[in-house]
C-alpha cells in the first residue's frame, strides 16, 4: 500500500510537467499576442515601445526558451509576473483563492448535505410521489441555463424584494462594521451564489446515489442481512450505505480542482471576486503567467484529487487493495 | 439610510503653512450646496465592468486605471469643461524660441499625500523616468522630443525640446510622481506604490481590494478646495443588467449606460425619481476603412461610391437607436479642427451608381452585382467579435450596399485574432472599427504614410503627398488658428479621398443619483468638475459623522 502511493505521487511529476508543456504550446498557438492586446489599436503607443515590452517580458525569444524560462521559475514556486498589472502571479491568485475557496465550500458542503439525503430517500422509496417530485425538481435545476437563473435571483431576491444584496461579497463601508455583522453581512452576500451554484448540482450527486443504492439493495447479500434479522436500520447502515459511498467518493475526488477553479459566469453575475473571473480575464488577455498559473494549480489538483479518491477507493473497498 | 459608526480616517498632521493655506481657499471659494465654505459628505459610488490594473499614471494603459490616476494625481495642466488647457500644477507656462524651450512655473501650495512638498523635482524625475528606456514606458513616444530638462528653482522648470512639436502642452497633462518615494525604487512597476499611490490630488488612496472596489477619500489639503464628496468608490460589477438594478437600487452612484437601458428601461417611476441622466458626444467615432491596396478600394471612386451608399441616419437609427451623430471626419464636432463645411457624403445611391459605372463598374449579366473585366463586385468586410454595435453595423452595410450592387460578406473574428491575422498582416479588404478621439488633433499615427509598415495603425495604407506634408506641418506649429486651418484642410483631403466611411460619433451615456448637485455637462463630459459636486445635507445616504 505504502509503496502503491509513493508511485502514484511521483507519477504526478511528469504528468504535471507533460500537462503545462502542452498548455503553455497550445496558449502560444492562438493566434495573437499580449501586446498586441494591450496596445495594439493604441495611438499614443509607438511601435518601438511595443517592442520594449516585448522584451522586458521576454517575448521576443522562442517559444522553447520561454517554456523554459518558466520551468526553471516554477521549480522555484514562482509564477512569474502578471503581463497586466505587473503584480506576481501568485499574490493575484492568493487574492482571489479565498472568494472561490469559501463559495464552492459552502456550495459543496450544501450539495452533500441536500443531495445525499434526497437519493437515500428516493431510492427507499422508489416511485413514490418524493421520487418523483425531487428527480423532477433536480433536473429542472440542472436543465436551467446557470446565468439565466442566477439573474432570475438577483432580479427577484435582490431587486424586487430586497431581501440579499445584489452583487458582491463584501461592501465598501465594510471597515464600519464590527466583526459579527461582517459574518453576517457576509452570509448575506452568499446566499444567492451558492443557491445559484447548488440549484444546477443537486441533479449529479442525487442521482448517482439513488441508482447505485438501488443497485445495492437487489444484492443478494443485503438479502442475506435481511435474512440474518438484521434492523432495516442496520442493513441501512452497515450493508448499503456504506457500499453505496464507493462512486460518491469518485465524485467527491474529482470536485476538488473546481473547488479553486471557480465558476465564470456565477461570479461574474454576482460580482464574486474569485478565481473563474481571474483566469477568464487571464486568458482574454493573452496574460501567459496568470493563464498558466491558474491551470497548473487546477491540474496539479485534478491530479491530487484523483489520487486521493484512487486511495480513499481502496481504503473504503478492501476488494481493490493493491497489495506490495 | 444608512449611518456609519465614526472610526474615519483621520489625515496625516498639517503644517500651519498648510492650515493657511486651506483656510485661504476655503473662504474665497462658494460652495455650490450652501454657500459657505466647503464641506466635505456621503460617498459616490461609480461602478465600471473592470478591475483597474496599475495605479501609477505613466503605466496606466486601461480606461479604469487612468481614470482614477486622474482623481490621486495632478499633471501640469489639465482640460476645462470646453476642452481648453488650463494650469493645474502649473501655474502658468511660457514657450519660447519657436516651441523649443517651454518653461513651466509650478504651484507653490502642493503636497503630496504624505505630506511632503511638491516642487520641480518630482516634475523633472517623472518625465527623466518616462523618457528612460528601462522603465519601459508605453508612451515614450510622447515625450521622446525632449532633449533635455532643467530645474531652474524649487519652482521653475524648463524643458527643451529637439524641434517644435504642437502637442507638447498637452503631454504635459501626464501625472507627476513623487520623486522622494521613487528616486530609491528599483523596480516602479512591482512596488506597493502601483497598488496604493500617493500623489497630490483631490482624492487620497484608501484601500484596494482586487475584484471588489478601491476605496479613495477626499484630500482635505487639496490645493483647490476639499472635494464636496467625502469618499470615492469605485465598484467593479463585471455584468451591466446587474449594474443596471444597483443603480436603480441606489447601491451604485453611477454608471454608463447603453442606449437601449438610456432609452427604455429609465422609464421607471423609481428611476425618473431618483436618477438624472446625462448625454454628451463620447470622443470616439465608428468608420469603415478600405484597404487602398486592394484592388476593389484601389480607385477614389469606388470609395466615394460605397460611402455615397451607406445611409449613415438608418444605422444610427438601427444599432445606437438614434443615440449618436454622424460625421465627416476623425475630429471631434464642436473642436476648432472640425470643418463642418465638409458635407460629407450624404445618402445617394442613384450618384453612387453613377459613379462605380464610370469606375467601369457594371451590372451586365442582371444578377443584381456589378461586374468589371468579368469579376463581380464581391467584398468582405470584417469586424472584431464582441463589440455588437459593430456587427449590427456591418449588417446594414451589407444590406445598404446590396442595393448598389455590392455583394458583401460579414466576418466576424475575435479581437486578437483579428488583429493578428487581419489588421497587422492587413489581410483585409473593409474594415469596421472605431477610433477614440484625442484632444490633440495630430494625425500621424493613423494617417501618415510612414505609419503603413508592419503593426502601423495606417493598416488601410492611406497615402497622400499633401496630407503627410499637413500633418508635418501641424505637428510643429505653435499658432492655434494656423494649426485650425491646417486640420481643417486635412479634413477636406480625408472627405475627397474617402479612405474611410466615417460613420458616426457615439454619444456617451450616463446616470448618476439626483443627490449629487453641482453637475454641468460640457464638451469634455460631466466628470471634468467632480471635486465642486456635493450632497446637500438631507439627501446625504453614506454619514460618515
Amino acid at each position: 500500500m505504502k509503496q502503491y502511493i509513493i508511485r502514484r505521487l511521483l507519477l504526478i511529476v511528469p504528468m504535471l510537467i507533460g500537462i503545462s508543456f502542452i498548455m503553455f504550446i497550445i496558449m502560444h498557438l492562438a493566434p495573437g499576442d499580449p501586446t498586441a492586446i494591450k496596445y495594439g489599436l493604441n495611438s499614443e503607443v509607438s511601435e518601438t515601445a511595443k517592442l520594449s515590452f516585448d522584451k522586458m517580458y521576454a517575448l521576443d525569444k522562442p517559444i522553447l526558451v520561454q517554456y523554459g524560462m518558466w520551468m526553471k521559475r516554477f521549480f522555484s514556486m514562482d509564477f512569474g509576473i502578471s503581463f497586466v498589472d505587473g503584480q506576481p502571479v501568485m499574490s493575484k491568485i492568493l487574492s482571489r483563492l479565498p472568494a472561490t475557496l469559501l463559495l464552492q465550500l459552502v456550495s459543496l458542503f450544501m450539495i452533500f448535505c441536500i443531495a445525499i439525503p434526497i437519493g437515500m430517500i428516493s431510492a427507499m422509496k422508489r416511485n413514490s410521489l418524493f421520487d418523483r417530485v425531487t428527480t423532477i425538481l433536480v433536473f429542472i435545476g440542472y436543465a436551467m441555463p446557470g446565468f439565466w437563473f442566477a439573474l432570475l435571483l438577483v432580479y427577484l431576491f435582490g431587486f424586487r424584494l430586497n431581501w440579499f444584496p445584489i452583487s458582491g461579497m463584501s461592501p465598501w463601508y465594510s471597515e464600519y462594521l464590527n466583526t459579527f455583522d461582517k459574518l453576517k453581512d457576509l452570509i448575506w452576500h452568499l446566499v444567492l451564489p451558492v443557491t445559484a451554484t447548488v440549484a444546477g448540482s443537486l441533479a449529479a450527486l442525487s442521482m448517482y446515489t439513488r441508482s447505485s443504492m438501488i443497485e445495492i439493495m437487489s444484492e443478494t447479500y443485503v438479502l442475506t442481512a435481511k435474512a440474518k434479522g438484521l434492523t432495516d436500520k442496520r442493513v441501512m447502515s452497515a450493508h448499503i450505505f456504506r457500499n453505496a459511498l464507493l462512486p460518491i467518493v469518485t465524485i467527491a475526488g474529482l470536485t476538488l480542482p473546481g473547488l479553486i477553479s471557480g465558476s465564470f459566469i456565477f461570479e461574474t453575475i454576482f460580482a464574486w471576486p474569485g478565481m473563474g473571473r481571474l483566469g477568464y480575464e487571464a486568458i482574454m488577455s493573452y496574460d501567459y503567467p496568470v493563464v498558466m498559473g491558474v491551470g497548473v494549480i487546477a491540474v496539479f489538483l485534478t491530479l491530487i484529487g484523483i489520487f486521493l479518491s484512487d486511495v480513499f477507493y481502496a481504503v473504503v473497498d478492501p476488494r481493490i487493495r493493491v497489495d506490495g | 439610510m444608512l449611518k456609519l459608526r465614526n472610526n474615519f480616517v483621520s489625515f496625516r498632521k498639517k503644517s500651519l503653512f498648510q492650515i493657511a493655506a486651506f483656510l485661504f481657499i476655503s473662504m474665497f471659494s462658494a460652495s455650490y450646496c450652501e454657500g459657505e465654505e466647503w464641506v466635505s459628505r456621503d460617498a459616490y459610488v461609480y461602478s465600471g465592468a473592470s478591475d483597474a490594473r496599475i495605479l501609477i499614471p505613466f503605466f496606466a494603459d486601461d480606461a479604469t486605471s487612468s481614470s482614477i490616476c486622474s482623481l490621486i494625481y495632478n499633471g501640469l495642466i489639465k482640460v476645462d469643461k470646453n476642452l481648453n488647457i488650463i494650469g493645474d500644477l502649473a501655474e502658468g507656462w511660457k514657450i519660447a524660441d519657436d516651441g523649443i524651450n517651454i518653461t513651466f512655473y509650478l504651484r507653490k501650495d502642493v503636497f503630496w499625500h504624505d505630506g511632503e512638498p511638491f516642487t520641480s523635482k518630482d516634475v523633472k524625475f517623472t518625465f527623466e523616468k518616462i523618457l528612460d528606456p528601462q522603465t519601459v514606458c508605453p508612451y515614450i513616444s510622447n515625450y521622446s522630443d525632449i532633449k533635455s530638462i532643467e530645474i531652474i528653482d524649487a519652482y521653475t522648470i524648463k524643458f527643451s525640446y529637439s524641434k517644435a512639436y504642437a502637442p507638447a502642452i498637452l503631454k504635459f497633462g501626464m501625472g507627476i510622481v513623487p520623486c522622494h518615494l521613487f528616486e530609491q525604487l528599483k523596480d516602479i512597476r512591482g512596488s506597493k506604490y502601483a497598488r496604493s499611490p500617493i500623489g497630490t490630488g483631490a482624492y487620497v488612496f484608501s484601500e484596494w481590494k482586487s475584484g471588489q472596489y478601491i476605496l479613495l477619500n477626499a484630500n482635505p489639503d487639496y490645493y483647490e478646495h476639499i472635494p464636496g464628496i467625502k469618499r470615492y468608490v469605485y465598484k467593479i460589477v463585471p455584468d451591466q443588467s446587474v449594474q443596471f438594478l444597483e443603480l436603480v437600487t441606489g447601491e451604485v452612484s453611477s454608471m454608463n449606460l447603453n442606449p437601449y437601458q438610456f432609452l427604455y428601461r429609465s422609464d421607471t417611476k423609481r428611476f425618473k425619481e431618483n436618477i438624472n441622466k446625462y448625454k454628451y458626444l463620447a470622443h470616439a467615432y465608428t468608420y469603415i476603412g478600405y484597404n487602398q491596396q486592394d484592388p476593389f478600394f484601389k480607385d477614389k471612386k469606388v470609395r466615394q461610391a460605397l460611402s455615397l451608399a451607406i445611409n449613415k441616419r438608418e444605422i444610427i437609427d438601427a444599432v445606437l437607436l438614434g443615440l449618436g451623430e454622424p460625421c465627416t471626419g476623425p475630429f471631434l464636432p464642436g473642436t476648432p479642427y472640425y470643418d463642418f463645411t465638409v458635407s460629407g457624403y450624404e445618402y445617394n445611391p442613384e450618384k453612387a451608381k453613377t459613379l462605380l459605372n464610370e469606375a467601369g463598374w457594371k451590372d451586365s449579366d442582371k444578377d443584381g452585382v456589378l461586374e468589371k473585366n468579368g469579376v463581380k463586385f464581391c467584398v468582405r468586410i470584417a469586424t472584431n467579435q464582441g463589440t455588437q454595435v459593430r456587427e449590427d453595423v456591418a449588417v446594414i452595410v451589407q444590406s445598404q450596399w446590396a442595393k448598389i450592387g455590392v455583394k458583401t460578406e460579414v466576418q466576424v473574428v475575435a479581437w486578437s485574432a483579428f488583429l493578428d491575422q487581419f489588421v497587422s498582416k492587413k489581410n483585409f479588404q473593409a474594415v469596421i472599427l472605431g477610433w477614440t478621439i484625442p484632444l490633440d488633433p495630430d494625425l500621424f499615427a493613423v494617417w501618415h504614410s510612414q505609419s503603413i509598415g508592419e503593426n502601423g495603425l495606417n493598416f488601410v495604407s492611406y497615402v497622400n503627398k499633401k496630407v503627410d506634408e499637413l500633418i508635418e506641418l501641424g505637428r510643429g506649429e505653435l499658432n492655434p488658428l494656423k494649426r485650425q486651418k491646417i486640420y481643417r484642410q486635412i479634413h477636406k483631403y480625408l472627405n475627397e479621398d474617402a479612405p474611410y466611411t466615417f460613420l458616426f460619433n457615439p454619444y456617451a451615456l450616463e446616470a448618476v443619483q439626483k443627490r449629487f448637485k453641482g453637475i454641468d455637462p460640457a464638451p469634455a463630459g460631466i466628470g471634468y468638475n467632480f471635486i465642486d459636486w456635493c450632497v446637500p445635507e438631507n439627501e446625504v445616504r453614506y454619514k460618515f459623522d
